[in-house]
């Protein structure tokens, strides 16, 4: 065996320990209700069929997963209470608590696990999480042995968060399709709050699990998720109190203004692991966007910290390459295109587009996300005018609605765009897809849509995705960070602001790498 | 003979409408830009080919608008209006559960500002030079002149910053808990604004309505009468002249309860409220075609009951019409 968990639980419960003797000041106590505000409105409640954080939040109050994270992307055992990777990295062994039920009170038993994992395999988003799973021994009920066909770093944290949910066998297993499945808006999971009751598109009631596997928790009697129609009313609800948690607070003068606010808490801990992304795209397919030398010089005289502070109001971090920065696999010695007008004009000389009329070199497109304007509009209006001072005439290109907007850059029908990407904890999952040539697919939005093709960038990735030894993976994704930062298919800008406000009422707050989408059952009201 | 015509002409005229209706909104909405499949993986956070391929196979959006026209047609006219593409439940459920709030919200509206308009007419009418006069005068041209949403976004403001006494948002509040008695007291609190918002509009209508056509009708020889033979006053407003006077406003009323549930739509959104407005802008957004169109049904639906209360109404109010005269 070459990794125990038992021992990284076991150091990590220490960590915990040495941790908590400082920062509680006082024993947690039972009761209350969390009222979260949020403008995410969840399709259904089953996130081993449905992404997003509208799903995941509620999700992972209501479904338990084999694992789950600390704020030093640290695994912990959660349903599994221990695990273990064969030497060739091909199979993983989780072993299950034994006093795990579901809300409706049978049993957890190794053939949920499978169950689970085959659904989310089947239907969620995400393929790369377990495309390489061949199947799922079940020795014993307690037991569960994932086989690979290849090594799969990325799967210890597939297990995590809202990712694989485990959903019971004798209720999803009738047959009916699990994306339409009745019991997705009624879910019956195993975790902290069980669910009570779901309007879409109003709110979600959860109340605590009797019956929960961990001994005392969770401190809540009750949370409930409430909708809001925009952020606005969001806002002014948290500051007036309605609400007492705001989490995926991402407008830069909400953040300042609920900051005054002495009876709240804000923080930008808890979004680790979504990695959320502002960037401009290149459509390489473009006549001018295919030459490297004019990707660069737009990356050039485009000024990140002017957008950071006076654009975004300092609330946000530089964005730097195709990971986040708090992931360990942040590549932070890149090229930073710091802005210098003069080499972005010398650099398109060079590329051969001279300024000709109006003093003009070309003329492009670009085109936003609507409804976020202070990330997406704003920031392309800047870049209008700071091109111009490069010779680029830049068009803009409003879209009504996402759908408008996802149809044309999906359908690479675009020659810039502001986008938002998330990483999603490992880069396999988030990272691979904006990248590799086999994802060029036309018509799905978030894939390769810039249309960049690099082999060894390729052969990079590919090989990463493979290697379970920490160092090395690392290593190669820093290789191939620095290619693709040089070569520029994109222009990277910020991490989108994500903060959470929370009310002075609120005891441990959710900090671990995802927030709100881990249990809160370690949450409560002072 | 000429009742069971007139139903039946009644009928396929509903018949047609509703069918003009989904027709037309059915190919509208097709022609926006991007379909459910974009919007479900926009919510994902991404998605597979494969993936956007069986969304689109799943709902039908794989074959020609045509044949999605023909298949959702058919289904309708039994009685199914399908599965939302964007939650997870049948469309029929979905329109339920925002109905009620709707209907809520538009009736409110509406009996306040007939019941406050008219009076206000009648008050307005005594004297037609005099105080009250005016004040309507100028409240029914600033009620009639302001958008609805800006009424709704003014009281907002007033409401949320100033004076903070009105909830503003939602129909109640999930985190009280007050038994049945408790909530009924909630939703009529939270009621006061959007239903004051959506119902002064019309309000100032009713009341110039009344104000001119009582005017006229106090002139009228029966009126004269009626003061000779020693009615009292009040009585010659309230049972005589009103009567009449009331006749124009139920037919305007009755016309304008398409208007009214289209102003609820903008009501609904600047005030949170949950109910088939606020579904269909959501639903819009979303590229939500079945529900789009399950709220049309519905909401055409609702129009021509309405029309038929109007009639019904009518011939309680004049009695001419009652003997088809």
């Amino acid at each position: 065996m070459r990794k125990t968990g038992i021992i990284a639980a076991a150091t990590a419960m220490l960590m915990t320990v040495g941790a908590a003797s400082f920062t509680q000041a006082e024993e947690p106590k039972s009761g209350g209700t969390l009222v979260l505000g949020t403008t995410q409105k969840a399709r259904h409640l089953n996130p081993a069929v449905q992404s997003g954080i509208a799903t995941a939040v509620p999700g992972t109050q209501i479904f338990a997963t084999p694992l789950r994270f600390d704020e030093n992307w640290e695994p912990q055992p959660y349903l599994a209470e221990s695990w273990s990777i064969s030497d060739d990295g091909k199979s993983i062994t989780l072993k299950l608590r034994a006093n795990a039920k579901f809300h409706d009170g049978e049993p957890i038993t190794s053939e949920d696990v499978a169950f689970s994992l085959q659904t989310v395999k089947d239907n969620h988003p995400f393929k790369s999480m377990f495309a390489p799973v061949t199947g799922v021994d079940t020795p014993d009920p307690l037991t569960a042995v994932i086989n690979f066909e290849k090594p799969h770093p990325a799967a210890l944290l597939a297990m995590s968060s809202a990712l694989l949910p485990i959903i019971p066998k004798h209720i999803y297993g009738d047959g009916q399709d699990a994306k339409s499945h009745p019991a997705n808006n009624t879910p019956v999971g195993s975790g902290p709050f069980k669910f009570v009751e779901f309007k879409p598109g109003e709110y979600i009631i959860l109340e605590k699990n009797p019956d929960y596997f961990i001994e005392g928790k969770p401190y809540l009697d009750k949370i409930i998720i409430k909708n809001y129609k925009d952020i606005t009313s969001l806002a002014l609800a948290m500051d007036k109190g309605e609400i007492n948690m705001y989490p995926f607070l991402s407008s830069t003068k909400d953040i300042v203004r609920l900051k005054k606010n002495d009876g709240l808490v804000v923080t930008d801990k808890g979004y680790e692991a979504v990695g959320p992304m502002n960037w401009l795209a290149f459509n390489t397919n473009n006549q001018y966007l295919k030459e490297k030398g004019v990707r660069q010089a737009i990356a050039y005289a485009m000024d990140r910290d002017f957008i950071i502070n006076a654009l975004l109001g300092g609330q946000s971090k530089a964005a730097t390459g195709p990971v986040v920065p708090g992931s360990p696999f942040y590549a932070a010695d890149v090229e930073k295109y710091d802005v210098d007008l003069d080499k972005a004009n010398a650099m398109l000389d060079e590329a051969g587009f001279p300024r000709g009329d109006g003093d003009m070199r070309f003329a492009l497109t670009i085109d936003y996300i609507p409804g976020q304007a202070e990330l997406q509009k704003n920031v392309a209006e800047y870049l209008k005018s700071q091109l111009k001072k490069v010779g680029i005439d830049v068009e803009l290109r409003a879209s009504p609605d996402f759908p408008t907007w996802a149809k044309r850059v999906g359908g690479h029908d675009f020659d810039m765009s502001m986008d938002i990407v998330f990483n999603w904890g490992d880069p396999v999952i988030g990272v691979h897809r904006t990248y590799l040539c086999d994802n060029i697919k036309k018509g799905v939005i978030w894939s390769n849509t810039q249309s960049y093709c690099n082999e060894e960038v390729d052969k990079l990735l590919n090989e990463a995705g493979l290697e379970l030894d920490q160092a090395k993976r690392i290593a190669l994704y820093n290789k191939a960070q620095e290619i693709i930062v040089d070569e520029a298919p994109l222009a990277f800008i910020n991490v989108l602001p994500y903060h959470t406000a929370y009310s002075k009422e609120i005891g441990n707050p959710p900090v671990t790498i995802w927030g709100t989408m881990s249990p809160l059952d370690e949450v409560y009201i002072k | 003979m000429t009742m069971t015509l007139l139903v039946a002409r009644r009928l396929l005229h509903a018949f047609l409408l509703i069918l003009a209706v989904l027709v037309l909104n059915f190919l509208l909405i097709h022609m926006a830009p991007g379909d459910p499949a974009d919007v479900i993986a926009g919510e994902m956070g991404g998605a597979t080919e494969e993936m956007m391929a069986d969304i689109r196979k799943t709902y039908g959006l794989d074959k020609p608008v045509y044949v999605q026209l023909g298949v959702y047609l058919t289904r309708a006219l039994q009685g199914d209006l399908g599965q939302s593409f964007f939650y997870n439940a049948p469309v029929l459920d979905l329109v339920a559960s925002r109905a009620g709030p709707t209907i809520l919200l538009v009736a409110t509206a509406l009996l306040f500002a007939i019941f406050v308009g008219t009076l206000l007419g009648v008050i307005a009418s005594h004297k037609p030079k005099g105080f009250v006069s005016g004040l309507v005068t100028v409240v029914s041209v600033i009620g009639y002149s302001a958008p609805i949403f800006w009424t709704g976004m003014m009281l907002v403001i007033l409401f949320a910053w100033v004076y903070p006494i009105f909830p503003i948002a939602n129909m109640y509040d999930i985190t009280k808990s007050g038994g049945f008695f408790g909530r009924v007291i909630d939703i009529l609190y939270h009621l006061i604004l959007p239903s004051l918002t959506l119902g002064i509009v019309y309000l100032a209508q009713y009341a110039r309505l009344t104000r001119a056509s009582m005017l006229e009708i106090l002139g009228s020889d029966y009126i004269r009468t009626a003061r000779a033979k020693g009615v009292a006053e009040v009585k010659v407003y309230g049972h005589h002249a009103l009567r009449n006077a009331v006749l124009p406003v139920v037919t305007i009323a009755g016309l304008q309860f398409g208007s009214i549930i289209s102003g609820a739509v903008l009501v609904e959104t600047v005030f949170s409220w949950p109910g088939l407005g606020t579904l269909a802008f959501e639903s819009i957004l979303a590229r939500d075609y079945p529900t789009i169109l399950g709220i049309l049904f519905f909401s055409s639906l609702l129009v021509i009951v309405a029309n038929l209360i109007t009639d019904f109404v009518y011939r309680l109010v004049d009695p001419r019409i009652r003997t088809g005269g």
